[in-house]
Protein backbone atom coordinates (compact mmCIF):
# COMPACT_ATOMS: atom_id res chain seq x y z
CA UNK A 1 0.00 0.00 0.00
CA UNK A 2 1.45 3.33 -0.91
CA UNK A 3 0.93 6.87 -2.06
CA UNK A 4 2.78 8.10 -5.13
CA UNK A 5 3.77 11.71 -5.65
CA UNK A 6 2.69 12.94 -9.08
CA UNK A 7 3.41 16.62 -8.62
CA UNK A 8 5.28 17.68 -5.49
CA UNK A 9 4.14 20.62 -3.42
CA UNK A 10 6.34 23.45 -2.19
CA UNK A 11 7.53 21.45 0.80
CA UNK A 12 5.83 18.20 1.76
CA UNK A 13 7.52 16.04 4.38
CA UNK A 14 6.77 13.00 6.51
CA UNK A 15 6.41 14.05 10.15
CA UNK A 16 5.29 12.63 13.48
CA UNK A 17 5.39 14.16 16.96
CA UNK A 18 9.19 14.54 16.74
CA UNK A 19 12.50 12.93 17.67
CA UNK A 20 13.10 13.20 21.38
CA UNK A 21 15.97 12.01 23.57
CA UNK A 22 18.91 12.98 21.34
CA UNK A 23 19.05 16.73 21.73
CA UNK A 24 22.15 16.36 23.91
CA UNK A 25 24.08 15.16 20.82
CA UNK A 26 22.75 18.05 18.81
CA UNK A 27 20.03 16.06 17.06
CA UNK A 28 17.04 18.36 16.67
CA UNK A 29 13.49 17.17 17.27
CA UNK A 30 11.88 18.12 13.93
CA UNK A 31 8.28 16.82 13.96
CA UNK A 32 4.99 18.39 12.91
CA UNK A 33 4.73 22.16 13.23
CA UNK A 34 1.02 22.11 14.14
CA UNK A 35 0.50 19.45 16.80
CA UNK A 36 -3.24 20.15 17.04
CA UNK A 37 -3.96 19.52 13.35
CA UNK A 38 -1.68 16.47 13.45
CA UNK A 39 -3.61 14.90 16.32
CA UNK A 40 -6.94 15.68 14.69
CA UNK A 41 -5.90 14.14 11.38
CA UNK A 42 -4.80 10.94 13.08
CA UNK A 43 -8.02 10.80 15.12
CA UNK A 44 -10.15 11.13 12.00
CA UNK A 45 -8.58 8.08 10.34
CA UNK A 46 -8.50 6.02 13.53
CA UNK A 47 -4.74 6.16 14.22
CA UNK A 48 -4.05 5.97 17.91
CA UNK A 49 -0.28 6.10 18.37
CA UNK A 50 0.85 9.38 16.86
CA UNK A 51 1.39 7.78 13.42
CA UNK A 52 3.36 9.74 10.85
CA UNK A 53 1.48 12.01 8.46
CA UNK A 54 2.35 14.23 5.50
CA UNK A 55 2.80 17.92 6.21
CA UNK A 56 2.25 20.04 3.09
CA UNK A 57 3.34 23.67 3.10
CA UNK A 58 1.56 26.49 1.18
CA UNK A 59 0.87 24.40 -1.93
CA UNK A 60 0.28 20.67 -1.75
CA UNK A 61 0.57 19.20 -5.25
CA UNK A 62 -0.90 15.92 -6.45
CA UNK A 63 -0.57 12.34 -5.25
CA UNK A 64 -2.09 9.03 -6.16
CA UNK A 65 -3.06 6.09 -3.96
CA UNK A 66 -2.22 2.53 -5.04
CA UNK A 67 -4.80 0.86 -2.84
CA UNK A 68 -8.04 1.46 -0.92
CA UNK A 69 -7.54 3.45 2.25
CA UNK A 70 -9.04 6.27 4.27
CA UNK A 71 -7.44 9.68 4.60
CA UNK A 72 -8.19 12.95 6.38
CA UNK A 73 -7.02 16.52 5.83
CA UNK A 74 -6.67 19.11 8.59
CA UNK A 75 -4.99 22.47 9.04
CA UNK A 76 -4.76 24.88 6.12
CA UNK A 77 -7.48 24.57 3.48
CA UNK A 78 -5.79 23.87 0.14
CA UNK A 79 -9.12 23.18 -1.55
CA UNK A 80 -8.51 19.44 -1.77
CA UNK A 81 -9.95 17.39 -4.61
CA UNK A 82 -10.13 13.66 -5.17
CA UNK A 83 -10.25 12.83 -8.89
CA UNK A 84 -10.94 16.54 -9.55
CA UNK A 85 -14.00 16.55 -7.25
CA UNK A 86 -13.81 18.81 -4.16
CA UNK A 87 -13.66 16.94 -0.84
CA UNK A 88 -14.15 18.30 2.68
CA UNK A 89 -11.51 19.04 5.28
CA UNK A 90 -11.74 17.70 8.84
CA UNK A 91 -13.51 14.41 8.15
CA UNK A 92 -12.57 10.95 6.89
CA UNK A 93 -12.43 10.53 3.10
CA UNK A 94 -12.75 7.15 1.44
CA UNK A 95 -10.01 6.46 -1.10
CA UNK A 96 -10.12 3.78 -3.78
CA UNK A 97 -7.20 2.29 -5.66
CA UNK A 98 -5.95 4.74 -8.26
CA UNK A 99 -7.65 7.80 -6.76
CA UNK A 100 -5.68 11.01 -7.00
CA UNK A 101 -5.63 13.70 -4.35
CA UNK A 102 -4.77 17.20 -5.49
CA UNK A 103 -4.12 20.17 -3.27
CA UNK A 104 -3.90 23.78 -4.40
CA UNK A 105 -2.58 26.89 -2.69
CA UNK A 106 -3.47 27.34 0.96
CA UNK A 107 -6.50 29.65 1.09
CA UNK A 108 -6.01 30.39 4.76
CA UNK A 109 -3.25 29.03 6.98
CA UNK A 110 0.03 27.58 5.81
CA UNK A 111 0.25 23.83 6.49
CA UNK A 112 -2.08 20.97 5.63
CA UNK A 113 -1.85 17.59 7.35
CA UNK A 114 -2.70 14.46 5.40
CA UNK A 115 -3.20 11.39 7.55
CA UNK A 116 -3.86 7.93 6.16
CA UNK A 117 -5.22 4.99 8.16
CA UNK A 118 -2.23 3.06 9.47
CA UNK A 119 0.08 6.04 9.08
CA UNK A 120 2.95 6.79 6.71
CA UNK A 121 5.26 3.81 6.91
CA UNK A 122 8.85 4.97 6.65
CA UNK A 123 11.69 3.53 8.77
CA UNK A 124 11.96 4.79 12.33
CA UNK A 125 15.24 6.61 12.99
CA UNK A 126 16.14 7.27 16.63
CA UNK A 127 12.57 6.59 17.65
CA UNK A 128 10.84 8.83 15.13
CA UNK A 129 9.66 8.95 11.51
CA UNK A 130 10.02 12.73 11.30
CA UNK A 131 12.03 14.22 8.46
CA UNK A 132 14.96 16.33 9.59
CA UNK A 133 15.77 17.92 6.25
CA UNK A 134 18.86 19.77 7.35
CA UNK A 135 20.51 16.70 8.81
CA UNK A 136 19.08 14.27 6.23
CA UNK A 137 17.59 12.08 8.95
CA UNK A 138 14.31 10.16 8.95
CA UNK A 139 11.17 10.61 6.87
CA UNK A 140 11.41 9.66 3.22
CA UNK A 141 15.17 9.49 2.52
CA UNK A 142 15.71 12.43 4.85
CA UNK A 143 14.22 14.91 2.40
CA UNK A 144 11.05 16.56 1.12
CA UNK A 145 8.92 14.51 -1.27
CA UNK A 146 9.62 14.80 -4.99
CA UNK A 147 7.78 13.68 -8.13
CA UNK A 148 7.85 9.90 -8.54
CA UNK A 149 8.44 9.12 -4.85
CA UNK A 150 6.35 6.24 -3.59
CA UNK A 151 5.72 6.34 0.14
CA UNK A 152 4.42 3.23 1.90
CA UNK A 153 1.31 3.31 4.07
CA UNK A 154 0.66 1.13 7.10
CA UNK A 155 -2.40 -1.02 7.63
CA UNK A 156 -5.18 0.72 9.52
CA UNK A 157 -8.90 1.07 10.05
CA UNK A 158 -11.44 0.93 7.24
CA UNK A 159 -13.65 3.81 6.12
CA UNK A 160 -16.69 2.09 7.66
CA UNK A 161 -15.06 2.09 11.09
CA UNK A 162 -14.29 5.83 11.16
CA UNK A 163 -16.75 7.44 8.75
CA UNK A 164 -18.70 9.31 11.43
CA UNK A 165 -15.69 11.04 12.94
CA UNK A 166 -15.50 14.83 12.61
CA UNK A 167 -13.15 17.58 13.70
CA UNK A 168 -13.77 21.28 14.09
CA UNK A 169 -12.52 23.57 11.34
CA UNK A 170 -10.13 26.27 12.54
CA UNK A 171 -9.81 29.72 11.04
CA UNK A 172 -6.44 31.39 10.65
CA UNK A 173 -6.59 35.18 10.88
CA UNK A 174 -3.82 37.40 9.52
CA UNK A 175 -3.20 38.99 12.93
CA UNK A 176 -2.67 36.69 15.88
CA UNK A 177 -2.04 37.22 19.54
CA UNK A 178 0.44 34.93 21.29
CA UNK A 179 0.85 34.34 24.99
CA UNK A 180 4.48 34.40 26.08
CA UNK A 181 6.15 33.24 29.30
CA UNK A 182 8.98 35.73 29.96
CA UNK A 183 12.50 34.34 30.32
CA UNK A 184 14.91 32.68 30.61
CA UNK A 185 17.02 35.75 29.68
CA UNK A 186 14.53 38.55 30.22
CA UNK A 187 17.09 40.55 32.22
CA UNK A 188 19.17 41.06 29.05
CA UNK A 189 16.55 43.55 27.83
CA UNK A 190 15.84 47.09 28.98
CA UNK A 191 12.44 48.12 30.36
CA UNK A 192 11.96 50.01 27.09
CA UNK A 193 12.94 46.89 25.12
CA UNK A 194 10.36 44.75 26.93
CA UNK A 195 7.74 47.44 26.45
CA UNK A 196 8.48 47.53 22.73
CA UNK A 197 8.27 43.76 22.46
CA UNK A 198 4.90 43.49 24.22
CA UNK A 199 3.30 46.54 22.61
CA UNK A 200 4.40 46.46 19.00
CA UNK A 201 2.95 44.42 16.16
CA UNK A 202 5.48 42.28 14.28
CA UNK A 203 5.29 40.99 10.73
CA UNK A 204 6.43 37.49 9.81
CA UNK A 205 9.26 37.88 7.31
CA UNK A 206 9.64 35.79 4.17
CA UNK A 207 12.85 34.39 5.64
CA UNK A 208 10.70 32.11 7.78
CA UNK A 209 10.57 28.35 7.64
CA UNK A 210 10.19 25.21 9.77
CA UNK A 211 13.27 26.21 11.73
CA UNK A 212 12.01 29.59 12.81
CA UNK A 213 9.96 32.67 12.03
CA UNK A 214 11.97 35.83 11.66
CA UNK A 215 10.00 38.93 12.56
CA UNK A 216 10.11 42.41 11.12
CA UNK A 217 9.20 45.36 13.31
CA UNK A 218 10.53 47.56 16.09
CA UNK A 219 13.93 46.45 17.41
CA UNK A 220 13.95 45.17 20.99
CA UNK A 221 16.51 47.09 23.01
CA UNK A 222 18.98 45.12 25.09
CA UNK A 223 20.94 46.26 28.12
CA UNK A 224 24.32 45.35 26.70
CA UNK A 225 24.00 43.08 23.68
CA UNK A 226 22.28 39.71 23.47
CA UNK A 227 25.18 37.27 23.24
CA UNK A 228 24.88 34.66 25.96
CA UNK A 229 26.81 31.53 26.85
CA UNK A 230 24.90 29.05 24.67
CA UNK A 231 22.10 27.11 26.30
CA UNK A 232 19.11 24.95 25.33
CA UNK A 233 16.33 26.17 23.02
CA UNK A 234 12.78 24.93 23.59
CA UNK A 235 9.99 25.04 21.01
CA UNK A 236 8.63 28.57 20.75
CA UNK A 237 11.70 30.29 22.21
CA UNK A 238 11.94 33.92 21.10
CA UNK A 239 15.56 34.83 20.63
CA UNK A 240 16.72 38.32 19.89
CA UNK A 241 19.98 38.72 17.98
CA UNK A 242 21.92 41.97 18.07
CA UNK A 243 19.74 43.45 15.31
CA UNK A 244 16.91 43.48 17.88
CA UNK A 245 14.54 41.67 15.48
CA UNK A 246 13.02 38.67 17.29
CA UNK A 247 13.14 35.14 15.86
CA UNK A 248 10.66 32.50 17.10
CA UNK A 249 12.22 29.04 17.00
CA UNK A 250 10.06 26.18 15.83
CA UNK A 251 10.06 22.45 15.00
CA UNK A 252 13.36 22.34 13.07
CA UNK A 253 15.15 24.64 15.51
CA UNK A 254 18.70 23.92 16.61
CA UNK A 255 18.97 22.29 20.06
CA UNK A 256 21.07 25.07 21.61
CA UNK A 257 22.04 28.61 20.74
CA UNK A 258 23.75 31.76 21.92
CA UNK A 259 21.28 34.62 21.63
CA UNK A 260 19.30 35.83 24.65
CA UNK A 261 15.70 34.67 24.74
CA UNK A 262 13.19 37.25 25.92
CA UNK A 263 10.42 34.68 26.31
CA UNK A 264 8.81 31.48 25.05
CA UNK A 265 5.49 31.22 23.20
CA UNK A 266 3.10 28.98 25.19
CA UNK A 267 2.78 25.48 23.76
CA UNK A 268 -0.97 25.92 23.25
CA UNK A 269 -0.44 28.98 21.03
CA UNK A 270 2.11 27.31 18.73
CA UNK A 271 -0.51 25.71 16.43
CA UNK A 272 -2.00 29.06 15.39
CA UNK A 273 1.45 30.63 15.04
CA UNK A 274 2.76 27.98 12.64
CA UNK A 275 -0.28 28.38 10.41
CA UNK A 276 0.66 32.04 9.91
CA UNK A 277 2.35 32.93 6.62
CA UNK A 278 5.01 35.50 5.72
CA UNK A 279 3.26 38.87 5.83
CA UNK A 280 0.89 37.87 8.63
CA UNK A 281 1.24 39.72 11.93
CA UNK A 282 1.74 38.74 15.55
CA UNK A 283 1.43 40.45 18.92
CA UNK A 284 2.74 39.19 22.26
CA UNK A 285 1.14 39.13 25.72
CA UNK A 286 3.14 38.11 28.79
CA UNK A 287 1.72 35.52 31.19
CA UNK A 288 3.31 33.68 34.09
CA UNK A 289 4.21 30.00 33.97
CA UNK A 290 1.62 29.41 36.74
CA UNK A 291 -1.14 31.01 34.67
CA UNK A 292 -0.11 29.00 31.63
CA UNK A 293 -0.07 25.73 33.52
CA UNK A 294 -3.52 26.43 34.96
CA UNK A 295 -4.99 26.73 31.48
CA UNK A 296 -4.75 23.09 30.47
CA UNK B 1 30.49 26.84 42.50
CA UNK B 2 27.22 28.38 41.41
CA UNK B 3 23.93 28.45 43.26
CA UNK B 4 21.04 27.01 41.27
CA UNK B 5 18.67 29.45 39.51
CA UNK B 6 15.37 28.18 38.13
CA UNK B 7 13.81 29.86 35.13
CA UNK B 8 10.84 28.89 32.98
CA UNK B 9 11.58 28.22 29.32
CA UNK B 10 7.94 28.17 28.32
CA UNK B 11 5.31 25.90 29.88
CA UNK B 12 7.12 22.65 29.05
CA UNK B 13 10.73 23.29 29.96
CA UNK B 14 12.82 24.74 32.75
CA UNK B 15 16.38 26.04 32.86
CA UNK B 16 18.44 25.20 35.93
CA UNK B 17 21.39 27.55 35.79
CA UNK B 18 24.60 27.29 37.81
CA UNK B 19 26.34 30.43 36.63
CA UNK B 20 26.89 32.74 33.75
CA UNK B 21 30.35 31.83 32.51
CA UNK B 22 32.21 28.99 30.87
CA UNK B 23 34.12 27.14 33.53
CA UNK B 24 35.00 23.54 34.11
CA UNK B 25 33.63 23.62 37.68
CA UNK B 26 30.23 24.93 36.59
CA UNK B 27 30.05 22.53 33.65
CA UNK B 28 30.78 19.63 36.00
CA UNK B 29 27.84 20.71 38.19
CA UNK B 30 25.56 20.68 35.16
CA UNK B 31 26.57 17.13 34.30
CA UNK B 32 26.23 16.06 37.94
CA UNK B 33 22.64 17.34 38.09
CA UNK B 34 21.88 15.59 34.81
CA UNK B 35 23.18 12.31 36.25
CA UNK B 36 21.23 12.84 39.47
CA UNK B 37 17.95 13.49 37.63
CA UNK B 38 18.52 10.57 35.28
CA UNK B 39 18.95 8.13 38.15
CA UNK B 40 16.09 9.63 40.20
CA UNK B 41 13.58 8.89 37.41
CA UNK B 42 11.28 11.75 38.38
CA UNK B 43 7.80 11.50 36.88
CA UNK B 44 7.16 13.92 34.06
CA UNK B 45 10.74 14.57 32.96
CA UNK B 46 10.91 14.04 29.20
CA UNK B 47 14.46 14.94 28.20
CA UNK B 48 17.57 16.57 29.66
CA UNK B 49 19.92 18.77 27.66
CA UNK B 50 23.11 19.74 29.49
CA UNK B 51 24.89 22.88 28.31
CA UNK B 52 27.92 24.88 29.52
CA UNK B 53 26.36 26.35 32.61
CA UNK B 54 22.78 25.17 32.74
CA UNK B 55 20.59 22.12 32.34
CA UNK B 56 17.47 22.30 30.19
CA UNK B 57 14.82 20.08 31.74
CA UNK B 58 11.98 19.24 29.34
CA UNK B 59 8.88 18.02 31.15
CA UNK B 60 5.30 17.02 30.63
CA UNK B 61 3.17 19.71 32.33
CA UNK B 62 0.30 17.23 32.66
CA UNK B 63 2.46 15.14 35.02
CA UNK B 64 4.36 17.81 36.91
CA UNK B 65 4.69 21.60 37.00
CA UNK B 66 7.39 24.24 37.13
CA UNK B 67 6.99 24.65 40.88
CA UNK B 68 6.84 20.96 41.67
CA UNK B 69 10.02 20.24 39.70
CA UNK B 70 11.80 23.21 41.21
CA UNK B 71 10.99 21.97 44.72
CA UNK B 72 12.16 18.46 43.88
CA UNK B 73 15.50 19.71 42.55
CA UNK B 74 16.02 22.16 45.39
CA UNK B 75 15.58 19.26 47.80
CA UNK B 76 18.72 17.67 46.33
CA UNK B 77 20.74 20.34 48.15
CA UNK B 78 24.09 21.42 46.76
CA UNK B 79 25.10 19.80 43.51
CA UNK B 80 28.82 19.15 43.42
CA UNK B 81 30.50 18.19 40.17
CA UNK B 82 33.36 15.68 40.05
CA UNK B 83 36.46 16.90 38.38
CA UNK B 84 38.41 13.64 38.11
CA UNK B 85 39.03 13.31 34.39
CA UNK B 86 41.47 10.42 34.15
CA UNK B 87 42.49 10.72 30.49
CA UNK B 88 42.82 13.54 28.03
CA UNK B 89 41.96 12.37 24.54
CA UNK B 90 42.88 14.92 21.90
CA UNK B 91 41.54 14.92 18.33
CA UNK B 92 43.88 16.69 15.92
CA UNK B 93 41.68 18.57 13.49
CA UNK B 94 43.36 19.88 10.33
CA UNK B 95 42.26 23.45 9.64
CA UNK B 96 42.95 25.64 6.64
CA UNK B 97 42.94 29.18 8.05
CA UNK B 98 42.16 32.01 5.66
CA UNK B 99 41.93 31.12 1.95
CA UNK B 100 38.26 30.99 0.97
CA UNK B 101 37.26 30.05 4.52
CA UNK B 102 38.50 33.05 6.46
CA UNK B 103 35.68 35.45 5.67
CA UNK B 104 35.98 37.34 8.94
CA UNK B 105 39.77 37.24 9.50
CA UNK B 106 40.12 40.84 8.39
CA UNK B 107 37.44 41.99 10.87
CA UNK B 108 39.18 39.95 13.52
CA UNK B 109 42.48 41.69 12.86
CA UNK B 110 40.76 45.05 13.26
CA UNK B 111 38.86 44.03 16.38
CA UNK B 112 41.73 42.31 18.19
CA UNK B 113 44.61 44.46 16.99
CA UNK B 114 46.52 41.27 16.20
CA UNK B 115 47.88 40.13 12.84
CA UNK B 116 46.26 37.19 11.12
CA UNK B 117 49.32 35.03 11.81
CA UNK B 118 49.10 35.86 15.50
CA UNK B 119 45.38 35.06 15.56
CA UNK B 120 46.01 31.71 13.86
CA UNK B 121 48.94 30.91 16.13
CA UNK B 122 46.86 31.66 19.24
CA UNK B 123 43.84 29.71 17.98
CA UNK B 124 45.85 26.61 17.07
CA UNK B 125 47.96 26.37 20.21
CA UNK B 126 45.22 25.42 22.68
CA UNK B 127 43.67 22.04 23.43
CA UNK B 128 39.98 22.89 23.66
CA UNK B 129 37.79 20.84 25.95
CA UNK B 130 34.40 19.79 24.55
CA UNK B 131 32.01 21.06 27.23
CA UNK B 132 28.80 20.24 25.40
CA UNK B 133 27.28 19.25 22.09
CA UNK B 134 24.28 20.91 20.54
CA UNK B 135 22.92 23.44 18.09
CA UNK B 136 23.49 21.02 15.21
CA UNK B 137 24.29 17.29 15.05
CA UNK B 138 27.92 16.90 16.06
CA UNK B 139 28.46 20.55 16.90
CA UNK B 140 31.08 20.88 19.64
CA UNK B 141 31.07 23.69 22.15
CA UNK B 142 34.66 24.21 23.20
CA UNK B 143 36.12 25.80 26.28
CA UNK B 144 39.53 27.42 26.49
CA UNK B 145 39.50 30.16 23.85
CA UNK B 146 42.21 32.75 24.46
CA UNK B 147 40.59 36.05 25.52
CA UNK B 148 42.76 37.96 23.06
CA UNK B 149 40.85 36.50 20.11
CA UNK B 150 37.30 36.70 21.42
CA UNK B 151 34.94 38.20 18.82
CA UNK B 152 31.33 39.41 19.13
CA UNK B 153 28.90 37.48 16.91
CA UNK B 154 27.60 39.04 13.71
CA UNK B 155 24.75 41.50 14.23
CA UNK B 156 22.63 39.56 11.75
CA UNK B 157 23.47 35.87 11.39
CA UNK B 158 24.55 34.64 7.94
CA UNK B 159 21.80 32.74 6.16
CA UNK B 160 24.13 29.91 5.11
CA UNK B 161 27.49 28.74 6.41
CA UNK B 162 29.11 25.69 4.81
CA UNK B 163 30.00 22.51 6.73
CA UNK B 164 33.53 22.48 8.11
CA UNK B 165 33.64 26.24 8.77
CA UNK B 166 35.75 27.08 11.83
CA UNK B 167 34.80 30.20 13.72
CA UNK B 168 34.57 32.22 16.89
CA UNK B 169 31.40 33.50 18.57
CA UNK B 170 31.97 35.55 21.70
CA UNK B 171 34.19 33.52 23.99
CA UNK B 172 33.55 30.27 22.11
CA UNK B 173 35.15 28.58 19.14
CA UNK B 174 34.00 25.60 17.10
CA UNK B 175 33.17 24.02 13.76
CA UNK B 176 29.91 24.06 11.77
CA UNK B 177 29.13 20.35 11.11
CA UNK B 178 26.39 20.93 8.51
CA UNK B 179 25.33 23.85 6.33
CA UNK B 180 23.49 26.24 8.60
CA UNK B 181 22.62 29.82 9.32
CA UNK B 182 24.90 31.22 11.99
CA UNK B 183 26.40 34.29 13.56
CA UNK B 184 29.96 33.19 14.30
CA UNK B 185 33.02 34.92 12.81
CA UNK B 186 34.60 32.60 10.28
CA UNK B 187 38.38 32.11 10.20
CA UNK B 188 39.05 28.74 8.57
CA UNK B 189 37.76 25.45 7.26
CA UNK B 190 38.39 21.82 8.15
CA UNK B 191 38.01 19.01 5.59
CA UNK B 192 36.93 16.67 8.41
CA UNK B 193 33.22 15.83 8.76
CA UNK B 194 32.08 16.42 12.33
CA UNK B 195 28.78 14.87 11.30
CA UNK B 196 28.25 12.34 8.55
CA UNK B 197 24.93 10.49 8.58
CA UNK B 198 26.37 7.76 6.32
CA UNK B 199 29.33 7.02 8.60
CA UNK B 200 29.01 4.16 11.05
CA UNK B 201 29.42 6.64 13.92
CA UNK B 202 27.76 9.80 12.53
CA UNK B 203 28.96 12.08 15.34
CA UNK B 204 32.76 12.57 15.40
CA UNK B 205 33.38 13.45 19.03
CA UNK B 206 31.97 13.38 22.54
CA UNK B 207 31.72 15.86 25.38
CA UNK B 208 34.80 15.51 27.57
CA UNK B 209 37.26 14.99 24.69
CA UNK B 210 39.68 17.68 23.48
CA UNK B 211 40.25 19.28 20.10
CA UNK B 212 43.46 20.77 18.73
CA UNK B 213 43.40 22.66 15.43
CA UNK B 214 46.40 21.94 13.19
CA UNK B 215 47.03 24.58 10.50
CA UNK B 216 47.17 23.18 6.95
CA UNK B 217 47.42 24.69 3.47
CA UNK B 218 44.60 24.79 0.96
CA UNK B 219 46.36 21.98 -0.97
CA UNK B 220 46.43 19.81 2.17
CA UNK B 221 42.76 20.63 2.58
CA UNK B 222 41.85 19.23 -0.83
CA UNK B 223 44.14 16.19 -0.40
CA UNK B 224 42.51 15.29 2.91
CA UNK B 225 39.06 15.95 1.52
CA UNK B 226 39.86 13.56 -1.33
CA UNK B 227 40.99 10.87 1.13
CA UNK B 228 37.84 11.35 3.22
CA UNK B 229 35.61 10.87 0.20
CA UNK B 230 37.49 7.63 -0.58
CA UNK B 231 37.09 6.53 3.06
CA UNK B 232 40.88 6.53 3.53
CA UNK B 233 41.24 9.18 6.21
CA UNK B 234 41.25 8.81 9.96
CA UNK B 235 41.39 11.74 12.36
CA UNK B 236 44.62 11.53 14.34
CA UNK B 237 44.07 11.24 18.07
CA UNK B 238 46.59 11.44 20.87
CA UNK B 239 46.31 10.67 24.56
CA UNK B 240 47.80 13.17 26.93
CA UNK B 241 51.44 12.32 27.71
CA UNK B 242 52.28 10.14 24.71
CA UNK B 243 52.18 12.91 22.16
CA UNK B 244 55.95 12.92 21.65
CA UNK B 245 55.74 9.32 20.43
CA UNK B 246 53.61 10.28 17.41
Amino acid sequence: MSVKVIMPGVLTTVQDAGRFGYQKSGIRTAGVMDMESFEKANYLVGNEHGEAVLEATLYGGTMEFTEDTVIALTGADMEPKVNQVPVPMNRPIEIKTGDSLSLGMAKEGCRTYIAAAGGIDVPTVMGSRSTDIKCRIGGYQGRALAAGDEVKLGAGKSYEEVKDRRAQAVSYPALISLRVIPGPQEEYFTEQGKKTFYNETYTISDQSDRMGYRLEGAAVESVNGTDIVSDGIPLGAIQVPASGKPIILLADRQTTGGYAKIGTVCSFDIPKLVQAKPGDQVRFTPISVEEAQNMY
Amino acid sequence: MGEMRFMPAGDRAMVVEFGNEISEAINNQVHALEARLTESQIAGIVELVPTFRSLMVYYDPYKTSFHELKKTIQAFGNILGNSGDAKKRILKIPCCYGARFGLDLKDMEEHTGLSRDEIIQIHSSVDYKIYMMGFLPGFVYLGGLDKRIEMPRLKTPRVKILPGAVGIGGSQTGVYPVASPGGWRLMGGTPVDFYDPDREEPILCKAGEYIRFVPITIDDYYDIRHMIVKGAYQVETVEEGDEECQ
